[in-house]
């Protein structure tokens, strides 16, 4: 059990052991947040910025709340209220608020590599929250943590993900975090969106929706994002619903056991099926939970940052 | 490097030295007289409930927890708390590995004797209390440790001790409690 990080930027630099450090915090956490006092005073007196240059609800809400039950304070930017509109870099945004003696910035921007850039800038400690189509390390480790939590294991598991592979930083980062973590990873997809060069990330690669289903322990949906993708890559979403959809037809061929699990937002009817996003055997409400404990792991362990582990007695 | 470095045996550090302060049945008895100490204090036996702070003191809870049962002659709540979270240097160091609390009771208008092995500056009880806050609103709460080294920082005190031991700051003091396969006994290492 180690962490001595100041900063979560990426999974890709994880070894599996921090992995595992934040999913066993994490643990604690969850069960912080099922006693009728769910705030403990670990960052009083921290300040946290959320810097969301991207619009972002629920990972903005998530990030707040952990922040909150770890007795931070909070200041919120969006992109609409910021003088970034205004012609400001993000340096000179970041420098600004590290001006005010903020402790941790919390962003998440369309650019990739925007975190690397603030931790390099920056004093203070810096989350990714998303960085274009490159990394969403909170996401994947609130996933493990769901998988692990469900499962009792990853290591060994059949992982398939399915959807728009490309565009998407919540597929990077979950492949990162599962082959660490060893899992059997398969995208699956369009061509269009699931290029072979995946392969080189230790996945298997197919285009073969039943394939990829048949022996999965866990679904992983992924959103089209409509709002990344420069030109069309396939032909309709009417079309995507027939080829790729999650359906129960899909689903029986599956292990009786699969659980199904999507980032959010999810798109009814295109990605899953509407029925099935809501029965017992889909896992997204238990991602939105589990997403607040292992956030208040990451700021809880980051804060630590360097230094001796021992606490002395006492 | 090898053929530059001195070969006086004096060149290197000297090896700890370490002192059995307590042996297994000498733990056996300070916990038998904390148990009935706890008992002669706590005449309500019906509203005692344990609780051992991570690590070292939740063993010992257990074992005061059987001991307080076999006086009292019905079982006695036990519970664990971690203050990892509640601790005040925690911007000073690497964060702590969290370890389960398990509090499987109501704690309001209950005494509460917190359990550890070894009372030293005194935040980690600190931080205890702060924790068992926000579990409910205990009636008291009591503090028995099985040592006290002393050099406190808070205004805290134990009401149960197995043993009082003065020591320099550069001392350490590690108990050793219900490991499997290895003899309880505190030991007491001077650099």
């Amino acid at each position: 059990m180690s962490w001595h990080r100041p900063h979560l930027l990426d999974i890709e630099s994880l070894s599996a052991e921090e992995i595992l450090t934040v999913l066993d915090t994490a643990k604690a956490f969850k069960a912080v947040g099922e006693r009728a006092i769910k705030k403990v005073p670990a960052l009083r007196g921290r300040t946290v910025v959320n810097l969301f240059i991207e619009p972002s609800t629920r990972t903005r809400t998530s990030f707040e709340l952990s922040e909150q039950r770890l007795s931070a304070d909070i200041i919120n930017f969006t992109a609409e209220a910021s003088s970034l509109k205004k012609g400001e870099t993000l340096k000179d945004t970041a420098r600004n608020l590290e001006a005010l003696n903020v402790d941790f910035i919390v962003i998440r921007h369309s650019a990739a590599g925007a975190a690397h850039f603030l931790s390099r800038v920056l004093n203070t400690h810096v989350i990714n929250a998303g960085d274009g189509a490159h990394e969403h390390p909170t996401q994947a480790l609130l996933d493990a943590f769901t998988i692990r939590e469900r499962k009792g294991k990853i290591e060994g598991l059949n992982v398939t993900i399915l959807g728009d592979i490309l565009f998407s930083r919540v597929a990077r980062s979950n492949i990162w975090a599962l082959t660490k973590l060893g899992a059997n990873v398969t995208l699956c997809g369009p061509a269009t969106l699931v290029p072979r060069t995946f392969e080189q990330l230790g996945c298997r690669v197919t285009h073969d929706v039943d394939a990829a289903l048949r022996d999965a322990d866990i679904i992983h949906l992924l959103r089209i994002q409509h709002e990344r993708q420069r030109k069309t890559m396939f032909p309709s979403i009417g079309e995507y619903t027939t080829l790729f959809g999650l359906n129960k037809t899909r689903l029986a061929k599956a292990k009786p056991d699969a659980l199904i699990m999507h980032p959010g937002p999810v798109n009814r009817g295109v990605e899953i099926d509407n029925e099935i996003a809501d029965s017992a055997r889909s896992l997204i409400l238990e991602q939105v939970t589990n997403g607040i404990a292992v956030r208040m792991a990451v700021l809880f362990l980051v804060n630590g940052g360097k230094g001796p582990q021992e606490i002395a007695a006492g | 490097m090898a053929a530059t470095r001195p070969a006086a045996r004096s060149s290197f550090p000297a090896m700890p030295e370490a002192t059995v302060i307590l042996n297994a049945p000498a733990i056996e008895r300070a916990l038998t007289r904390i148990a009935h100490e706890i008992a002669e204090r706590n005449e309500a036996s019906a509203e005692v409930v344990l609780v051992g702070i991570q690590r070292g003191g939740v063993p010992l809870a257990e074992r005061l927890a059987s001991l307080l049962a076999g006086i009292w002659g019905h079982p006695v709540p036990c519970g664990q708390l971690d203050v990892a979270m509640h601790r005040d240097d925690l911007d000073q160091r690497a964060a702590p590995v969290i370890h389960p609390t398990t509090i499987p009771f109501d704690v309001s208008g209950k005494t509460v004797v917190l359990v550890d092995d070894v009372l030293f500056n005194g935040r980690t009880i600190r931080a205890a209390l702060d924790s068992l806050n926000d579990f409910g609103r205990p009636q008291r709460v009591q503090l028995a440790v099985l040592v006290d080294r002393g050099h406190r920082e808070l205004p805290v005190k134990a009401d149960f001790v197995g043993k009082n031991q003065p020591t320099s700051l550069a001392e350490k003091v590690h108990v050793r409690f219900g490991e499997p396969g290895r003899a309880d006994e505190v030991v007491l290492e001077r650099p």
